[in-house]
């Protein structure tokens, strides 16, 4: 009797996760194994990855200049992820310690850029920005400048892109964990005697701890692999690994070499990936 | 009530509770102050550009941020541009197939990990988190280079499948959120009252869960119409979607029609957004 209860609750089990299971095996995992393996291909002719095996590709990675890129992309990123941080604590903060139906407000002027479209977010912000753009033309018009400034295509305008695209996912993460927060605690490192910046580094920001690790994957991983903001803050001038990884991929044709810069990046990832999951135990409902 | 008093009250429930004395009160203002600065300065950042763009997509100027009128030509333009008109529909066909199968195969999914005990729960736990991980370029290009290698034709097919391996475990994580604080006694009423084990799905746990599978649905929605980076590396010839549609038009040089479009896009996934809100917080049925 047992014994077909359980049969029969491993089928229904099988069946439910049969769909799923297919999808991320054949759509997601399968497709990064590939890059895997011809991330040690050469190329024929045609330039289609083909044998031999080789390390040519990551041979390439060392040269000076993909060092730099990675360099680049990752300090650049976790400048991003400390601004947004930094710009976010407050804001969060803030929120979290309005009355109910402010809160939910606020909620939801978070969520509408969270969800809307990243492309246009960014277009909004590079057309701001250009040399006929709105902010130029003002500034020519209040006399304060005689001829537009260069605002794009500068390191600062896809750090500026970067933290405008990304804030949404910091400030909402932080959110959730601050409003979980109990303000108790406060008042009782207050009373033991704690200052304000004690109470901040010693009491909030543990506590508060899995909403800025979430936040902190949620900004770093996107920004490290960006592609749309470079492309459109930087003009073309700005390199960053997403980009390269494009670049292979489109008029370069080179896919093994595309696979082991993308196989680089996926270990700077997953490395955050395990920082955040040691440190934070995983608190996944925070994402 | 008074202007100091009513400042106290909307920090928070504390204060009211533990009503303290003058001179800290006093204290607490200045960084009060500053949270409500920079709050007010970060919610200028996030929706001044967005503002910007929506007000110069009425603007009467073909280049240049001069104000020269206001003109809603820009906006005819878009209904009578044919190869936008075809992107926006394929968009919507694409975006509404990924939908039918993510809703489908994530609350499958959600169904199996929340009730459910099994062995390789942990690994699926984990697969189940890769589209956060795994940075959209890279499966872009894996997805590109799987195609290729199967020797399957980009274009419908491809998209569709890797929209819905992207937003299915949207569907699954808002499911599955709902599933979680489900209340198993109805179930058990239902099967008491007779109802097989189908019936009650059916009758009960469905109808229960649909909050959560609508917002999930509408998630999917937008992140399929929204997506770009995958799209733009599984997409093949004659299915651009829209993103990808503004995308070649921005690198070609903008015209106010593109604003006019972003600024289309914008309304559309905020109404998005919001109806999934208010399916999510509603508790009653």
């Amino acid at each position: 009797m047992l014994q077909t209860i359980r049969e029969r609750k491993g089928l229904q089990v099988l069946g439910l996760m049969f769909p799923g299971g297919v999808w991320l095996i054949v759509f997601f995992a399968l497709p990064l194994a590939l890059i895997f393996a011809i991330s040690f291909m050469s190329r024929d002719d045609l330039s289609r990855p083909a044998l031999p095996l080789t390390l040519a590709n990551y041979q390439q990675t060392f040269d000076l200049l993909y060092i730099n890129l990675f360099l680049f992309s990752v300090g650049l990123s976790l400048l991003t992820t400390l601004i947004t941080l930094l710009i976010a604590f407050p804001v969060a903060l803030f929120m979290a310690r309005l009355p109910k139906r402010w809160r939910n407000l606020m909620t939801l002027l978070v969520m509408i850029p969270f969800w809307t479209n990243f492309l246009v977010r960014t277009y909004a912000l590079q057309f701001l920005m250009r040399a006929n753009g709105p902010i130029n033309t003002l500034l020519l018009g209040l006399g304060l400048i005689d001829e537009p400034v260069q605002l794009l295509s500068t390191p600062f305008a896809v750090l500026v892109g970067l933290v405008y695209g990304e804030l949404p996912f910091m400030i909402l993460p932080l959110y959730t964990s601050l409003e979980k927060f109990d303000w108790s605690m406060i008042e009782a490192a207050q009373d033991l005697g704690a200052n304000a910046l004690n109470t901040l580094l010693r009491v909030m920001l543990p506590l508060t701890a899995p909403g800025i690790l979430a936040g902190s994957i949620l900004v770093f991983v996107p920004s490290v692999g960006s592609y749309i903001t470079v492309e459109l803050m930087g003009g073309g001038k700005i390199n960053m690994i997403g980009r390269v990884i494009a670049q292979q991929f489109g008029q370069s044709s080179n896919w093994p070499f595309g696979s082991a810069i993308s196989l680089l990046l996926m270990v700077v990832v997953t490395i955050a990936a395990l920082i955040y999951f040691r440190i934070g135990r995983g608190e996944r409902g925070a994402i | 009530m008074s202007n100091e008093t009513s400042t106290i009250v909307v920090m928070g429930e504390r204060e009211e509770i533990f009503p303290q004395e003058p001179a800290e009160r006093q204290r607490v203002r200045p960084g009060r102050l500053a949270l409500v600065t920079i709050t007010l300065l970060t919610f200028a950042f996030l929706y001044v550009p967005i503002a910007i763009l929506v007000v110069f997509s009425f603007n009467d100027a073909r280049t240049g941020a001069v104000w020269q009128g206001f003109t809603l030509d820009w906006y005819a333009r878009l209904f009578r541009n044919e190869r936008l008109l075809d992107a926006a529909l394929r968009s919507l066909i694409i975006a509404t197939v990924s939908t039918a199968g993510s809703v489908v195969i994530g609350t499958m999914t959600a169904l199996a990990m929340e009730r459910f005990r099994f062995r390789s729960k942990t690994f699926w736990d984990g697969l189940l988190y890769m589209p956060v991980i795994v940075p959209e370029i890279v499966a872009g290009v894996s997805l590109l280079l799987f195609f290729a290698t199967a020797g399957i034709e980009r274009g419908f097919f491809t998209l569709v499948v890797s929209h819905i391996a992207f937003s299915m475990p949207f569907v699954y994580l808002t499911v599955r959120a709902r599933l979680a604080d489900f209340d198993l006694s109805i179930e058990e009423a239902a099967k008491d009252l007779g109802a097989d084990e189908w019936v009650t799905f059916r009758r009960i746990t469905l109808p229960l869960l649909m909050p959560g599978i609508v917002s999930g649905a509408l998630l999917a929605f937008t992140l399929s119409v929204d997506d770009f980076i995958i799209s733009f590396f599984v997409t093949g010839k004659g299915w651009d979607t829209l993103p990808i549609y503004i995308w070649s038009a921005l690198k070609r040089g903008v015209t106010p029609e593109v604003n006019a479009v972003s600024a289309m896009l914008l309304l559309f996934s905020a109404t998005l957004v919001v109806g999934s809100l208010i399916l999510q917080r509603r508790r009653s049925y």
